[in-house]
């Protein structure tokens, strides 16, 4: 017990510890020397995937054409009204925000805001599988590309020194950032370590060694390791540093890699800023904790968050209901990151997308079935906000894709392909959408240039 | 596709176990051809066709050679496991059927609502907003607020006196569940099996009622798990739990209406308005028949005016997941006019409890085929014409996808997947298909053609695949030999690392490649999953990592134990100088050995 107890002493005392054993974690070394480039602040691309496939035309309702109403005799959100909070909220005089998106009015209005209606991808199998596949690898109908479009993206801008240029706050890889380059996936932020980082201390107290806060959720001291012993941390990293260059093997090392900048950077001292109320769900700690991935400076370009539950086969609801519910959330997290970042937005762009709209008509258990073109919201310093963009059709049956869905107007990569040009600078679009040519004359013009 | 290269140190050992193992009687017996009888070819079978290796089911390959071994997994049970039982009997809600699940643990809908507006009027009280996040503050509370509030609830509301307790132990336990299954099941085939269909018809537990279906659902796929692929698609589609979750219980006639029912003149001779005059369909359950009626009724006089509004239609929501994602892929050659064609034959299908036009009765969980609420006519499907037949053109639809060509690829080329790599090869999807077409989908064969071949058996893809989280967490107690108390935390774990068990959402179910389980946040869950585990920080797991080997732990003995195809060379390098370093602590070891890259392959 000498020796442990005396290395304990010593690994309390400093922090480069495993040098006297001739072991230095490689990440300790790395980020003495990589802490400075990532201090710069990156233009962003925030996307936002609603996973399920939202019914765009009650996110964003098109209270002036007759056909809505007709179509929709139990889930139809009511026509603007004063002082009616049921109703939808006048955007331009023929559409109107579902009332639980009341909180981006405001954002819509003083131009921060802007809508782009009937879009989406061209595949038209309906499927839910397909069609998020499609959108995230950015290649609809072709089964075969294995890398997301963001991935792609990613390594068509200048080489960085940020281990956190693709990050989704997701607990598994989204699609879109799956492929060579790097990419971190992370749930919490503040739990992201390797939990023998803290040990029990004497008296059975917790003991800081490398993080804060660390790991107290599932220790029960039933076994009290060596205090301050980091050296299984260190193990790991070598082991996964020397694996095969495979994805387990580079998974492994971006995970060192993305505990040591986060180390560094310590992203969770920004709380977020006065008047900026998350609500409570996935989508608000999600956004949340972007925010302060961002503040931290962490390099953070591709960011990339999700939240499930569109479906709504049955009881959608109108002003109130399911969707109601999950629009409250979608619409309260957007305009509290707006609010939470401040000034740091006008580098910002968010934008949302699903798979596929829903059918135009209700069906007979007061849901919707799967349709085609659906709605995106993009929110940002950069963007041409207070307008609804996109060609929109009447909503009569000959106007309809197959006669009962909205059709896509604006493919998602063109939509896409305006914010990494315009905002991320990203001259060349081939190489992120290989099987489409974007073409800027396809651009609604939602952000500026 | 790398391949991990096992140190010489390694294969020696295994080479000499075998070796020792085999002795002289075992090496006359009459050679078996198909399987090769090394150790290396085991471990790769357990892998593969268990929920990872145990000592235990080493010793007994070694013992009884591999090929009576996966003939033994292959063949129906003969015995009941009472090892596993007597580990389940503390998890009451798994012996429960749906309908005493829904006496004991559901909160009835009334008394939901009711509860919903008392808190809404607290939260209001307290000056929260309450209509911004309606049931947000719930599940924002610590479960003694929770506790105290449930407690304030019950006092508030007798009815849920009688509760045994939450619908939340319900699927607590069904988790729990899962885990002790995959981990001590002495059938391990049928637990993966199971695990692989559940998948493939995938619910979510958290819709409505599932929950309490989902126990159920779940026997009847284990039953048929290595049956015929046609019985168990009939099963699926005539569950509570799958008829809910895809909606097709209340997809309806949109002609239908229970006012017409009622209308018409009486024919019973007792006075009583009769629904199924006029109707020229013979129901195929008399029983049934009655019941929907009198409901129809019921719900009319209950709730006139809200009956006025309602609408009725059909939902596509079952009819195209059957075909996309059960029977023939997306691929498969199916369209949108046969989904609603689909959609209409499967009209009726319902649960007797839910069906349309009648209040809720939870005793009535099960399978009914309403007359009143099928569209009739013929259907035209994928080219063949349904004729007009009542329930009979649902069995007639899922006769023709399980028979049809595009299933028995579908259906093949993802258990391939499965069993065998992540791409599976085209040659064993093939004949794999051709096994399926041939014995009209007896899964059990399609097993046979795939475990028999050269791809399965040989050295190509080993070590090929990843483990998925419940795959993961479950190998590490096998390997380790921990003994599980409690299986929540472990089915926690799994949830944390992204595979939530009976939770995920969309029909497709959980994806079966590495890509979906490796990324930065899951492998860090995995690393401190294997060091929680063998320092005893995993509540309800107890492992003793020293009692592992009756000599002082080494390297050598825990890897040989944990991760019997070996560490990589450079790996065991790495570890060595821990072992050295910590004076083999055997716990750390263990952790280390859960945690490396080899692990999480199978």
């Amino acid at each position: 017990m000498t020796l442990n107890s005396s290395r304990r002493v010593f690994l309390k005392s400093s922090a480069l510890a495993g040098v006297v054993f001739g072991a230095a974690p490689r990440s300790l070394m790395r980020s003495v020397f990589a802490a400075e480039g990532t201090r710069a602040r990156k233009k962003t691309f925030v996307v936002v995937f609603q996973r399920g496939a939202c019914d765009g035309l009650n996110t964003v309702v098109p209270y002036g054409d007759s056909g809505y109403r007709k179509s929709r005799p139990s889930i139809a959100i009511p026509s603007p009204k004063d002082g009616d909070l049921a109703a939808a909220v006048d955007l331009n005089g023929h559409f109107g925000l579902h009332p639980a998106l009341a909180d981006l009015a405001p954002l819509y209005r003083n131009g921060s805001l802007g809508i782009v209606h009937a879009v989406g991808s061209p595949d038209t199998s309906r499927s839910h599988f397909d069609c998020q596949d499609f959108m995230e690898s950015g290649t609809p109908g072709l089964k075969s590309t294995s890398d997301g479009w963001m991935n792609r993206c990613s390594a068509t801008l200048p080489k960085t020194d940020s281990k956190f240029r693709s990050v989704a706050l997701t607990q598994t890889l989204p699609r879109v950032l799956r492929g060579a380059s790097p990419a971190v996936a992370l749930a919490r932020i503040d739990d992201f370590h390797v939990r023998e980082d803290i040990a029990m201390a004497e008296g059975g107290g917790m003991m800081r060694s490398g993080r804060r806060n660390a790991g107290a959720r599932d220790a029960s001291g039933a076994t009290e390791r060596k205090a301050g012993d980091d050296s299984s941390a260190a193990a790991f990293e070598k082991l996964y540093g020397d694996a095969a260059k495979d994805m387990l093997g580079n998974a492994g090392r971006e995970t060192f890699e993305a505990i040591e900048a986060l180390k560094v950077a310590d992203p969770s001292k920004y709380s977020p800023s006065a008047g900026a109320s998350y609500p409570r769900g996935r989508l608000g700690d999600s956004l949340k904790q972007m925010a302060q991935l961002i503040k931290a400076d962490l390099g953070v370009e591709l960011a990339f968050v999700d939240l499930g539950g569109w479906d709504h086969h049955t009881a959608e609801g109108a002003s109130t209901g399911q969707l109601a519910n999950l629009l409250r959330q979608l619409g309260g997290s957007l305009s509290a990151f707006n609010h939470d970042l401040g000034d740091r937005m006008s580098d910002v762009v968010v934008m949302t997308m699903t798979e596929f709209g829903r059918t135009v008509r209700e069906n007979g258990n007061r849901g919707t079935d799967h349709g085609h073109g659906s709605v995106s919201f993009v929110m940002g310093g950069p963007v041409r906000g207070g307008k609804v963009y996109g060609k929109f059709p009447k909503l009569s049956e000959e106007k309809l894709y197959e006669g009962r869905d909205l059709p896509v107007t604006t493919d998602f990569r063109d939509l896409v392909g305006e914010v990494l040009a315009r905002h991320i600078g990203v001259a060349d679009l081939k190489p992120v959408f290989p099987n489409y040519d974007v073409k800027s004359s396809n651009f609604v013009g939602a952000i500026r240039s | 596709m790398h391949r991990i290269g096992y140190s010489q140190t390694a294969l020696r050992l295994v080479l000499a176990a075998q070796m020792a193992a085999l002795g002289p009687a075992r090496a006359q017996a009459a050679p078996r051809p198909t399987v090769p009888n090394d150790d290396a070819t085991a471990i790769h079978i357990l892998n593969r066709l268990t929920f990872g290796v145990s000592p235990k089911d080493l010793a007994r390959v070694r013992e009884i050679g591999l090929d009576a071994w996966i003939d033994s997994q292959l063949r129906p049970a003969t015995a009941a496991d009472t090892a596993l039982a007597t580990r389940l009997a503390p998890l009451e809600t798994l012996s429960m059927g749906t309908v005493e699940l829904r006496e004991k643990y559901e909160v009835p809908p009334q008394v939901r609502q009711q509860i919903q507006k008392a808190r809404a009027e607290k939260d209001a009280a307290a000056g929260k907003d309450a209509a911004a996040a309606p049931g947000a503050r719930y599940e924002d509370m610590d479960p003694k607020a929770r506790r105290e509030e449930r407690e304030e609830m019950v006092k508030r509301f007798p009815q849920l006196a009688n509760l045994q307790g939450t619908p939340q132990k319900v699927v607590a336990e069904l988790q729990a569940g899962k885990v002790i299954r995959a981990a001590f099941a002495e059938r391990q085939l049928d637990e993966v099996m199971a695990d692989f269909w559940f998948n493939h018809f995938n619910v979510y537990a958290r819709k409505g009622p599932v929950e309490f279906m989902v126990g159920d659902y779940e026997r009847g796929i284990r039953e048929r798990a290595l049956g015929k692929f046609e019985d168990l698609l009939v099963t699926v589609a005539q569950s509570p739990a799958m008829l809910f979750y895809l909606d097709n219980w209340q997809s309806i006639d949109p002609n239908f209406s229970p006012r017409n029912l009622i209308r018409r003149p009486a024919t019973s001779g007792r006075g009583r308005p009769n629904g199924i005059s006029g109707r020229t369909n013979i129901p195929t359950n008399r029983q049934t028949e009655r019941e929907m009626e009198q409901q129809a009724r019921n719900g009319v006089r209950g709730n006139q005016a809200k009956r006025k509004k309602r609408t009725f239609g059909i939902n596509e929501n079952y009819a195209r997941e059957l075909m996309e994602l059960h029977t023939l892929g997306v691929d498969g050659g199916y369209t949108q006019a046969d989904v609603i064609e689909v959609a209409k034959a499967f009209t009726g299908w319902t649960i007797l409890g839910e069906a349309p036009g009648g209040p809720r009765r939870n005793k009535d969980s099960r399978f009914a085929f309403a007359v009143p609420a099928h569209v009739k006519g013929d259907k035209h499907v994928l080219g063949a014409t349904i004729k007009d037949g009542g329930e009979g053109e649902g069995l007639e639809i899922l006769h023709l996808l399980a028979t049809h060509p595009s299933t028995a690829k579908f259906v093949s080329a993802k258990l391939v997947r499965r069993f065998v790599a992540d791409n599976p090869p085209q040659a064993l999807v093939d004949r794999a298909a051709a096994t399926f077409t041939k014995t009209g989908g007896d899964i059990r064969e399609v097993m046979r053609t795939i475990v028999r071949s050269e791809e399965f058996l040989g050295p190509a893809y080993r070590a090929a695949k990843v483990k998925t989280p419940l795959e993961f967490v479950v190998s590490s107690v096998r390997a380790s030999g921990a003994d599980v108390k409690n299986s929540r935390v472990l089915a926690d774990k799994i949830g944390a690392m992204g595979m939530p068990l009976y939770m995920q959402q969309p029909p497709t179910g959980y994806k079966d490649t590495a890509e979906e389980w490796i990324s930065t946040s899951s492998l860090l869950e995995r690393m401190n999953f294997a060091l929680d585990l063998s320092a005893g920080r995993v509540r309800g797991v107890v492992l003793d990592a020293r009692s592992m080997d009756n000599q002082k732990a080494t390297l050598d003995s825990v890897a040989a134990q944990i991760l019997p195809a070996g560490l990589s060379a450079k790996s065991r390098e790495i570890l060595e100088a821990e072992a050295v370093k910590d004076g083999n602590d055997p716990a750390k070891l263990v952790g280390l050995v859960l945690g490396s890259p080899e692990f999480q392959r199978k």
